[in-house]
This record gives structure tokens, C-alpha cells and sequence, in this order.
């Protein structure tokens, strides 16, 4: 039968190729999904993934919703990489939305450049001090983060909707549970004139080049590896777990933030129930996807954009069912956890 | 005033219900060395597996039973991934999740607007018109009998018998498990299996019983709060019965309270639940004593 052997050392060609393998394989079980819905594959297929590649308005809408899935990614990539599990990255972005809406309507009528600034601040801060909340309560008494930035998940979820529904809630909006229309000054501008693609796709570019500057060159990116680990090597190493902690919901608090204050300034323009289809959970995705290294996840981010947008194309075009989003995106996790496994072991035919 | 209390007292035990089925489950995945996050998936999956059945077949204990193999069937995935390909439990787990929730709304948006059977006590009426008593005690399915009874008998599974003792040496030190001959993957690929069936149950008892109808996320978090009251319980499933009725208390004292209108925001009382799972979270992890974590837990076996 067929074993796994573990490999002396990983393989690099197999790291690259697995997401290749993985994305593959989703296309496989898409086509077997869509013939066991009763739906035509290929046609299936092609709305899903080739349509929305074929016109500029479909670039720059996949582009668009890059932005959150990148930054919600590239910063939960920093964590996995120390073994720190942040699986509230939605929490945080939700905090974030709220904290750059706090700030864009308290200036609502003021203007110059800095009042965006300062929204965009907003944002990193509110996602940042929800993101301290559970690393705080893992150096103090040791919870799983895991769960605890889960259950935030939920509270910051319900915090939104109170906020939203009460004091944030537009006066002249006839009871909507929507803030009014941020001003001008507190929009980020347009990057592609005629569509909604903003500037925050550049500035998610530009902190991925930093984020990786970060992991590659900076002592952090050390500690990181060094972390992620084992326990004990950080120890010899002089590395405190505990600030690691606190340092990586930092990082990927504040990045889930900005990707929340991006999301209520750019693309909807005001603070509403629903700001995010589940950006923060699919970063997770994307950050394996990525293999957990910011380039890669600026590309992974292209990938679960694409589920994204195929999906409402596919539910327009052809009445799918939007759940199937979903279905695509944790088969795709679930596949390239699976292609994964090449990396560091090899498959050996043992009798 | 009594009557408030009675049924407090009733929707407190029937709300506990899929706590107790997927808390007890995961108990038992832990002890075992293995740390399966996919909870909340496979409930989702019971419980659309579940309402599914019931619904088309006409019989809800068929509905119940699809809803066992639903999660069995996802936990076997999850196995397979941990087991055999060797791939970090916490990511596996998180994948679960994802992946059940996604393919239980797919499955389940045909079963959505429907209302579900009715499902009858276990006792005769002469039983259940006892005053008070009679609605306290014998006014349940059985089910919730089921649940109330599942921690005693895994407790004595763990603690009693030989096979428990398997299960707990696996769990503890598999690598002194294996060199004493315990075959470790097939000990924990069983309990992975229990865990998967316990929280199916518990997603099935959620659609099939007590809402009784399917919408998308109507496990709303309840997978979590059990892998949350196994810490709590300290491993322990008697101390999950507790746990559970605990958090059922005040999930209902949160929604009476929304009934009678504090003038709060009913968004804050929701939070509650939330809130105060990361609370016994915290209290929990603070006070050491209580840790008896297995000291395999999450971590890879690698025989040869």
C-alpha cells in the first residue's frame, strides 16, 4: 500500500505546486458538484470561473474584493507562521468598520485629505484593540485564543448591529439600520476612473512589499520563524512567547481593521448591517492558499475573489444557489491542506 | 411565578440538550489526543442532514439517525486528514467548519420555509400531569433523556472500562501507547468517529426537534460553546452536563429578559452567551489546578 515517508527537509518545488494542485482539484469537484445539482459543468464552470475574466468591469470588481481578503490574509499570515491562531479576523474587521465610521461621521463636515487619513486610522485602531482583547487573555491566563477570538466574532457582530440600529443610525434615513453617506472627504478615491476599484488596492500592495520586508529582514521575522517552531527552541533563543502573542493580533487585528475601514469608505460608502460576507474567515483560506507568505497571498486573494464573484455571477446567470461560494472555498482549503502533505512527506509503495 | 420557573426550568434542559451531545462527543475526541474544531461544521451538517431526512422520509427518528452518520461522515473526513495525511489538527478542524457550513447551506436551501414533525414525550400522560414534577421530570422526549444520560455513560466508558483506559493512555502519551502495542491511529480515528456522531446528533436535535426547521447558521456558534465547556469541564463529561445546563440557563434568562424589554438593545443580551463562554474560558485556564488537558492533545502521531 501506499505510505507517507516524511522528507529530510521540505520541498520547495512541491510548496510551490500544491496550490496549483489545489485550485486544480477544486475545478474537478465543481464540475462533480454542479453535475450532482443537475446543472451543465462546463457552463457551470465557465460562469463561474472564466466570466468574470473576460471584461474589465469583472477585473476590477475582482480586484476590489481582493482588498479585504489580501489584508485580512496578510495579516493572519504573520500569526499562523508564529503557530498564534487568530480566527477572529471578521471580528476585527467588523471593529474596524465601526472605528473608521466613528471617525468619518464625527467629521462629516469637515474636509481636507487628513479626515481620510484618519478614518483609515480608525479602522487599524478599532481592529487592532479587538485583536488585544484575546492576546491579552491568553498572556494573562493561558485561553485558546482560538475560541475566545471566535466568541469576539460574534460579539463584535452584534456590537455592529447595535451601533448600526441605534446612536450610528442615519436621523434622516426613515429607521433604515444604515449611517448616512459618509462625505467626500472621508471616501478613498477611485483608482480606475468608471469603476469602483479605490486606492486601497495600491496600499494593500504596498503593506504587503512592507510585510514582507518585516518577515524576511526584520528581528521580528526571526522570532516569528523561531516561534512557530517549537516552544523550546524560542526559549533558547530568547524570544517571549507572550510578546509574540501580543505582537501577531497586533499585526493582524490592525491589518483585518484597515480592511474594514476600506470597506465602509471605499466600496459601500457608509456603515451597514452586513459590511462583510465573511472576509475575515476567508482569509484564513487565503493566507494558506498564500502558503502563508505575502506575495503568495496578494495572489490567493485573486483566487477566493474569483469564488466570490463567479458565485453572484452564477446566481444571476444561472439561479446557483449562493451557498456555493462557500462549498467551493472550504473545498479548496480542505484540498490544499491535503496537497500540503507532499510538501513534507513523500508517498512510498510499501508492501 | 411557579409557572415562569417550570418552564424556565423545562427550556433550560431542552436548550442544554445539543451542548451536552456535542461536548460529551468532543470529551471524548480530546481524550483520545485529538483536538477536532470542526464542531460547528459537523452540527451544521447534522442538522441539515437531519431536517433533510425527516422531512422527506416522515419519520423523525430516521431524521435523527441520518443526522449521527451526517457528522460521522464529516469527522471521518476529518480523520482521514489527521490520521492518515497527517495535516495540523487546528487547521484541519478550522476547514471543517468551513466546509460544513458551506455545503449544509447548499443541501439545506430546499429545506428551507418548511416546518418540521412533532416529536412526542416518552412518558404516558397520567405521568406528566403530576403537578409540577410531572413537567419537570417526564415531559420530555427521549432525546433529551439521551443527552442527560450520554456523561454518565462516557464517564463510566473513560474511567471504568478497558477500553476507556485505551483511549485516555492514547490520548496522554501515544507514543507509550503505541510501544505498548495500542494500535493509536484506530483508537483515535474511533473517537474522532464519536465525536462526529455526538455533534451531528446535537445539530440534529437542534432542526429536527427543538426549532423545529432548517435555516442557513442555525448552529449560531453552539459548536464552539462546546469545544469551550469541554475546557470548562476539564475533560470531565459529567462536569459537561453541568456546563451545558449552565449555558442553557442563561441563553434563556437572556431571551426572557429580552421579552420583558430592559430597553437594551436586544443585540447586547444576545452577546451574553458569547461573553460569557470567553469568561469561564479565562476563569477556567486561570486556575491551573482544573487543567488536565491530555498531554497529546493536538500534537501529530508519526508511527515508525
Amino acid at each position: 500500500m501506499l505510505i507517507l515517508k516524511p522528507r529530510e527537509e521540505g520541498s520547495r518545488l512541491m510548496l510551490w505546486l500544491s496550490p496549483f494542485f489545489a485550485v486544480f482539484v477544486m475545478w474537478v469537484f465543481g464540475g462533480v458538484m454542479f453535475w450532482v445539482l443537475g446543472l451543465p459543468v462546463l457552463e457551470g464552470l465557465g460562469v463561474f470561473f472564466l466570466d468574470p475574466l473576460l471584461s474589465l468591469r469583472g477585473w476590477s470588481e475582482l480586484l476590489l474584493k481582493a482588498i479585504p481578503l489580501a489584508l485580512c490574509g496578510l495579516g493572519l499570515s504573520f500569526g499562523f507562521r508564529a503557530g498564534i491562531w487568530n480566527i477572529g479576523a471578521e471580528g476585527q474587521l467588523l471593529m474596524g468598520a465601526l472605528g473608521g465610521s466613528v471617525v468619518a461621521l464625527y467629521f462629516y463636515e469637515v474636509e481636507g485629505f487628513w479626515v481620510l487619513v484618519l478614518v483609515l486610522l480608525g479602522g487599524v485602531l478599532g481592529g487592532m484593540l479587538w485583536g488585544l482583547i484575546p492576546a491579552l487573555l491568553k498572556t494573562w491566563s493561558g485561553a485558546s485564543e482560538i475560541l475566545t477570538s471566535l466568541m469576539l466574532t460574534y460579539v463584535a457582530g452584534l456590537f455592529l448591529s447595535a451601533m448600526v440600529h441605534g446612536p450610528l443610525r442615519d436621523p434622516d434615513g426613515y429607521n433604515f439600520p444604515e449611517s448616512r453617506l459618509f462625505s467626500d472627504s472621508s471616501l478613498v478615491p477611485i483608482l480606475w476612473e468608471g469603476t469602483r476599484l479605490h486606492w486601497g488596492f495600491v496600499v494593500m500592495l504596498v503593506l504587503a512589499f512592507l510585510l514582507w520586508l518585516v518577515m524576511s529582514r526584520h528581528r521580528l521575522g526571526y522570532w516569528m520563524n523561531v516561534c512557530g517552531g517549537s516552544s523550546r527552541a524560542a526559549l533558547y533563543a530568547g524570544v517571549d512567547p507572550k510578546k509574540m502573542v501580543v505582537i501577531s493580533f497586533l499585526i493582524s487585528g490592525g491589518f483585518a481593521g484597515l480592511a474594514g475601514a476600506f470597506e465602509v469608505s471605499g466600496s459601500l460608502g457608509q456603515l451597514v448591517p452586513v459590511v462583510s460576507p465573511g472576509y475575515g474567515f476567508t482569509g484564513i483560506i487565503v493566507a494558506f492558499l498564500g502558503g502563508l507568505h505575502p506575495l503568495g497571498v496578494v495572489v490567493g486573494s485573486l483566487v477566493l475573489s474569483l469564488t466570490y464573484i463567479g458565485g453572484e455571477n452564477a446566481q444571476i446567470a444561472m439561479n446557483m444557489p449562493s451557498a456555493v461560494t462557500g462549498v467551493f472555498q472550504g473545498a479548496l482549503l480542505l484540498f490544499l491542506l491535503a496537497c500540503r502533505t507532499l510538501e513534507s512527506y513523500r508517498l512510498v509503495w510499501r508492501r | 411565578m411557579e409557572e415562569i420557573l417550570i418552564s424556565g426550568l423545562v427550556t433550560i434542559v431542552t436548550a442544554s440538550c445539543p451542548l451536552i451531545f456535542a461536548g460529551v462527543g468532543e470529551v471524548v475526541t480530546e481524550r483520545s489526543g485529538v483536538l477536532n474544531l470542526g464542531v460547528e461544521g459537523m452540527m451544521a451538517m447534522g442538522a441539515v442532514g437531519g431536517f433533510a431526512v425527516a422531512h422527506i422520509s416522515g419519520s423523525a427518528d430516521l431524521g435523527l439517525l441520518a443526522s449521527i452518520v451526517c457528522g460521522m461522515l464529516l469527522s471521518l473526513l476529518f480523520g482521514f486528514f489527521t490520521q492518515y495525511l497527517l495535516i495540523n489538527q487546528v487547521v484541519s478542524g478550522l476547514s471543517l467548519t468551513i466546509f460544513g457550513l458551506g455545503l449544509s447551506a447548499l443541501i439545506g436551501r430546499d429545506f428551507v420555509g418548511f416546518s418540521g414533525l412533532g416529536f412526542p414525550s416518552l412518558f404516558p400522560d397520567f405521568l406528566r400531569d403530576i403537578p409540577v414534577l410531572g413537567r419537570v421530570l417526564f415531559d420530555y422526549n427521549y432525546v433529551v433523556y439521551l443527552s442527560l444520560l450520554s456523561p454518565f455513560l462516557v464517564s463510566w466508558f473513560l474511567f471504568k472500562t478497558r477500553a476507556g483506559i485505551v483511549v485516555r493512555a492514547t490520548g496522554d502519551n501515544a507514543e507509550a501507547a503505541h510501544s505498548l502495542g495500542i494500535r493509536v491511529v484506530k483508537v483515535r480515528m474511533l473517537s474522532i468517529m464519536f465525536g462526529g456522531g455526538m455533534a451531528g446528533l446535537g445539530g440534529g436535535y437542534l432542526s429536527v426537534i427543538y426549532t423545529p426547521l432548517w435555516v442557513e447558521n442555525m448552529v449560531a456558534g453552539r459548536g464552539w460553546v462546546a469545544l469551550a465547556l469541554v475546557v470548562f469541564a476539564a475533560w470531565r463529561p459529567i462536569l459537561v452536563l453541568w456546563g451545558a445546563l449552565l449555558f442553557g440557563g442563561i441563553a434563556i434568562i437572556q431571551l426572557n429578559v429580552q421579552a420583558f424589554g430592559l430597553g437594551i438593545q436586544a443585540q447586547y443580551m444576545t452577546m451574553f452567551p458569547y461573553l460569557a463562554t470567553v469568561l469561564v474560558l479565562v476563569v477556567m485556564s486561570k486556575r491551573s489546578i482544573f487543567q488536565k488537558s491530555p498531554r497529546s492533545l493536538g500534537r501529530l502521531f508519526f508511527a515508525d
